[in-house]
């Protein structure tokens, strides 16, 4: 795992690929991210490995994890659904496809469905105010969203 | 560039690379003299002059400095550097280039908003694609000896880490707790050594200083705001998106910008940023009147400013990182304040004594979170009587 990492994180100086393979605390965020692209989240024996690679203490590797709202250290839903709740997205109708989304997945907001496939969360402001009422489902950010469009997202990421 | 915007300055017309060549056959010196006559001021919100800065970052004696380019746009209302970032990434990249030059940097990293991790690829084209045209790298444009090259980090949806020392702290692989200042960043930055942290936007204008020089820059706008501004605008309007003005522009010319039917209320500056009523509709964007990162969120007349404080702090709250005791504490405090004022329960009182803790906050809060966490809720009390009803 820490070396793949190693590799994927790498400056490019011409033609000539050299990779930043350095064991310092710096490196501890984009190889979480990268356990986390992978898993879904960051178990303890995952902590233990980073700290050891890192020479932290694992609960300074915890500290970092649960400072943050994009990692986390328990299993969500494969796909990960947040609305913004930002002012300009609840003007335009936020907590309306909020509710489609509840009833759609037949979940509350926090929760994740029994077949682990998706996760709904509230987030603050994602930067699509302009397309409002606005989501992210993973890293894509849609805009624009309907009630009608709520079932389509859900079955293209089925 | 591909965009089809039009605008002052950065929006304006301009050749790849032209800045860059530029800065290179001019010298370092004559940079950082271009950008201090130009009298650029940051464009996250908070207006330090970027000459200064980099002056003060290229005079700290140091083998290793740092350029870092913050593209972490998390106040609620702005998208401004995603459309940047989006449409002309790689001046964005160049001015990160000129501003190694001019301060001796050879590593920059753009720390990108998790939000915004869809971008990641085509910004890691564009690198590439820099990287083959000698724009980064080694001996860059023929220059011997200046070798440069950027990494993009993530951001992992933390508000907080838009403030730069917390930034600092998160590239490091800490918590993102802001740090005391000074020492500043110039000095004792990235790693402990100088660095230089500047907004998406300031980079793209110093391309275009550069190109073109401090008088073309200092000829738009007003004579303490020289350039011009990007706005998001958000909110009851017709056309929200991002628009280029001039300093100077007023509230007015905002709301015939995105065609909003007479709004009741302008928030200029995002969640810290403060309310601004109609009959003040002619105040001006510039640092000596309304200073802001440029996010413009619009209410309509049937809105409720006492739910749009609410939403604000709930923000705060959701995104103070706890390690100072006035922005801690004190946000929830507020917040229990505007929920009391919304059932009607909130006295005359009370509100001075929630005053007092909001000036308390403003001055005693280590960052710029909490020290402008209080600025809507005390912009919407005061100028929004009509929202609310005081109990006896």
């Amino acid at each position: 795992m820490a070396k793949n990492c190693a590799k994927k994180i790498g400056l490019k100086n011409g033609n000539k690929t050299e990779f930043v393979c350095d064991q310092t605390r710096s490196q501890l965020i984009p190889i979480l991210q990268e356990i986390q692209d992978k898993k879904g989240y960051i178990s303890d024996k995952d902590m233990q490995a980073v700290a050891d690679r890192l020479n932290i203490h694992p609960v300074e590797v915890f500290s970092v994890i649960t400072f943050y709202s994009f990692l986390n250290d328990i299993k969500k839903g494969k796909h990960v659904i947040r609305i913004s709740n930002c002012i300009s997205n609840i003007m335009a109708g936020s907590k309306n496809i909020e509710k489609e989304f509840e009833k759609a997945l037949k979940i509350k907001v926090g929760q994740t469905t029994k077949d682990g496939k998706f996760s709904l969360e509230e987030t603050s402001c994602i930067g699509m105010c302009d397309q409002a009422p606005a989501i992210m489902v993973d890293e894509q950010l849609i805009g624009n969203v309907t009630a009608k469009k709520v079932k389509e997202i859900i079955k293209k990421f089925k | 560039m591909k965009t089809n915007r039009q605008g002052p300055v950065i929006f304006s017309d301009i050749e790849v690379s032209k800045g860059l060549k530029k800065a290179l056959s001019m010298g370092r010196v004559e940079v950082l003299d271009v950008v201090r006559d130009s009298n650029l001021r940051g464009r996250g919100g908070a207006g330090f002059p970027t000459g200064v800065k980099w002056n003060l970052a290229a005079t700290a004696n140091s083998g290793q400095k740092y350029v870092v380019c913050n593209a972490d746009e998390g106040e609620p209302g702005t998208f401004k550097d995603r459309v940047l970032l989006t449409e002309i990434p790689r001046l964005v990249f160049e001015g990160m280039v000129i501003g190694a030059f001019a301060i001796g940097a050879n590593k920059g990293f753009l720390y990108l908003r998790g939000e915004y991790k869809s971008l990641l690829s085509s910004l890691n084209k564009e690198l590439d694609r820099m990287r083959k045209d000698g724009d980064l790298g080694k001996d860059i444009k023929g220059k011997k000896g200046f070798d440069f090259d950027i990494e993009i980090r993530l951001g992992v949806g933390a508000y907080v880490c838009g403030e730069e020392t917390a930034l600092i702290e998160s590239l490091e692989g800490n918590r993102g707790e802001s740090r005391n200042r000074p020492p500043f960043p110039v000095n004792t930055g990235y790693n402990g050594y100088p660095t230089i942290v500047n907004n998406v936007e300031t980079f793209v204008a110093v391309v275009h200083i550069v190109a073109k020089g401090a008088d073309w820059f200092k000829g738009i706008g007003t004579e303490k705001s020289s350039g011009s501004k990007l706005l998001s605008i958000s909110g009851d309007c017709k056309k929200p998106g991002v628009y280029e003005v001039a300093f100077g522009a007023s509230i007015n010319d905002i709301i015939k910008l995105a065609q909003a039917n007479n709004p009741k209320a302008v928030q200029i500056g995002g969640a810290s940023g403060i309310c601004i009523p109609k009959d003040q509709f002619n105040r001006k964007i510039g640092y000596e009147d309304l200073s802001t990162g440029g996010s413009v969120i619009i209410f309509g007349q049937k809105r409720n400013l006492i739910d749009v404080a609410e939403n604000f702090l709930r923000f705060f709250k959701e995104e103070s990182c706890g390690q100072c005791t006035p922005c801690r504490e004190g946000i929830p405090v507020l917040l229990e304040s505007i929920k009391k004022i919304k059932k009607g329960l909130g006295k005359k009182q009370d509100i001075n004594e929630i005053f007092t803790l909001c000036e308390t906050m403003q001055l005693a809060s280590k960052c710029g979170l909490g020290q402008s966490a209080p600025n809507a809720f005390v912009s919407i009390i005061e100028n929004f009587k009509k929202d609310y009803k005081l109990a006896k």
